[in-house]
């Protein structure tokens, strides 16, 4: 436990350094960048372009979140069940489309830049959320259910006080991976302009940089794995605190 | 006073329940009893409406139940069932406030119902207030689930298999709690079981269900000494019923002046352990002490006569 403390601090560090002060990295990225190339990118401040990244992947997973949690209450009410198959079909769809594929076709529509990007995002983020919200809705334990309805909670009361609590662990599940899935796809979005780590990557690409490759990859590599420990973390301190 | 008036439920023409009508006094245990399939569960998630009659209706205390919103209603009436039930993300004061809360009670009204509640299903507060079901036995958690049902000292209070999922021992000593706080109280309570022995046990009435219908409503002792039916007597035990008779009653009903050798007997102790004493120890007659003053005695030849049925 204490170990796996001192693992994720140094972790922590090593990001903020690598973002804020990525010219102490110098001598690591050096024999990586192209002869008398450039070693750190600096066309823009990797801080900024962070705070970008995780400003469109947090928008993008907020409002898939939302959407697929809201989806998910809805056909799972009675008057909602008949839905079920249409909308596992749409988020599904969502799923298979590749997120390039995407991007080409949002941006006739939509424009360069922001706009696309957060719609590919938005709908490759919907699937995990929306199955794990229905395996947590539909699998509540019945008795408790049972109860709560013959002590008399309205079915709005029930909602919000028994069936979210409870399958909050599971639809936090979703949001996880939906998050971690769209840290990585983001990049993709610099192809069409949006302000994310993929431009660092993209650049290092167009002129051969390893070095450049290599510093957008991480940073995008560790945000990924650090969020995902800590919503891991969320996860396991609501159901420890309710089923010891 | 609960009045159940020719109800009825029909799940696509197969009918559930078959115009039952009883009427069940306050202050009573009434216990439904019947196999699977009886339509005992049935009749009474329609006293609370979690099931709609198909026709029908129910009264409590001349009030019919069709002319109260369903989430008012139920938050008068206690329910408590097999498994408890428990919101696991709720601590014990919450759970058991629950029905409170809805009404609206203020917090500290609240927090002294659920202290008193605890301590009279012996629970310490300070102990147990602020843990989480699964932090709780069985038998806790199954009294919990009985503290919240009674909460609101809602006007009946409907059982459905309530220990069904304990073991006999706690089962055994859950049921003397049960019957202990409804004197104190004097609630009224419905109960369910497809267990004889423990409608026996715990009801002043049971009502027999089979098939939908109710074929029997009466006192333990109707039950057993005049069955309806034929499956009322394979019900109330068959072989059996001398011994179940004998449960009923006390010692003290057939207490005879005297003394006799051995250990003695508690005037309260039922008729089919003292049978069970003579049997063990050989003896035909036992001293009885009444709060440990000697009070007399009891034979075998005495406990044999209540035990014979109708002839």
């Amino acid at each position: 436990m204490k170990l796996a403390m001192i693992f994720r601090t140094a972790l922590v560090a090593l990001l903020l350094a690598l973002v804020i002060k990525p010219i102490w990295f110098t001598w690591a990225f050096a024999p990586l960048a192209p002869e008398k190339g450039p070693i750190i990118y600096e066309r823009a401040s990797l801080l900024s372009l962070s705070l970008s990244h995780l400003g469109l992947v947090s928008l993008a997973s907020v409002a898939a979140t939302l959407v697929a949690v809201t989806l998910a209450i809805l056909v799972t009410r009675p008057a909602g069940a008949a839905f079920l198959p249409l909308s596992r079909t749409i988020t599904n769809m969502g799923q298979t489309f590749p997120p390039v594929a995407v991007l080409a076709l949002a941006v006739p529509a939509l424009g360069f830049g922001t706009g696309p990007t957060l719609v590919a995002l938005f709908l490759y983020g919907l699937l995990p959320i929306f199955e794990n919200a229905i395996t947590g809705f539909s699998t509540l334990p019945p008795a408790t259910m049972e109860a709560a309805r013959g002590l008399g909670l309205s079915r709005w009361q029930r909602l919000i006080r028994v069936e979210i609590p409870l399958a909050l662990p599971v639809i936090l599940t979703g949001i996880r991976l939906s998050v971690v899935i769209a840290l990585g796809t983001a990049t993709i979005g610099s192809t069409v302009a949006a302000r994310t780590l993929g431009e660092v990557i993209i650049a290092g690409l167009l002129t051969h940089n390893t070095a450049y490759v290599l510093q957008g990859g991480l940073i995008v590599g560790l945000f990924a794995v650090l969020i995902y420990d800590a919503l891991v973390q969320l996860e396991a301190m609501l159901v420890n605190k309710y089923s010891a | 006073m609960i009045e159940i008036d020719k109800i009825s439920k029909t799940y696509d023409g197969v009918t559930a329940v078959d115009e039952v009508s009883m009427v069940v006094d306050t202050a009573t245990i009434t216990v439904i009893v019947g196999t699977s399939g009886s339509g005992k569960t049935t009749l009474l998630r329609m006293i609370n409406r979690l099931v709609e009659p198909s026709s029908g209706e129910v009264r409590i205390n001349g009030e019919a139940t069709h002319t109260v919103a369903k989430t008012s209603l139920r938050r008068r009436i206690g329910y408590a069932i097999q498994g408890h039930g428990l919101f696991p993300h709720y601590t014990v004061a919450r759970n058991i406030g629950t029905v409170p809360t809805l009404l609206d009670w203020s917090q500290e009204k609240i927090d002294t119902r659920v202290d008193e509640l605890l301590d009279l299903f012996s629970m310490q507060p300070d102990k147990f207030r602020d843990r989480y079901p699964a932090e709780l036995s069985g038998g806790q958690q199954q009294r919990v689930g009985v503290a919240r049902a009674l909460a609101s000292r809602p006007d009946l209070l409907l059982m459905d298999e309530p220990f069904g999922a304990l073991d006999p021992i706690i089962r055994a000593h859950a049921q003397k709690d049960l019957r202990h706080i409804q004197r104190t109280l004097g609630s009224t309570i419905m109960l369910v079981t497809h267990d004889m022995e423990e409608a026996i046990q715990l009801g002043d009435r049971v009502a027999v269900m089979d098939a939908g219908r109710l074929v029997q409503y009466g006192t333990p002792a109707e039950i057993i000494q005049q069955p309806a039916t034929e499956f009322v007597a394979k019900m109330a035990g068959g072989v059996e019923r001398p011994l179940r008779l004998l449960s009923l009653y006390p010692v003290s009903d057939i207490i005879e002046e005297g003394t006799a050798e051995g250990e003695p007997l508690d005037a309260n102790t039922c008729l089919r352990d003292a049978l069970s004493i003579c049997l063990w120890s050989g003896r035909d007659v036992l001293p009885v002490v009444n709060e440990g003053v000697p009070a007399g005695r009891v034979t075998l030849a005495a406990i044999r006569a209540r035990a014979e049925g109708p002839t």
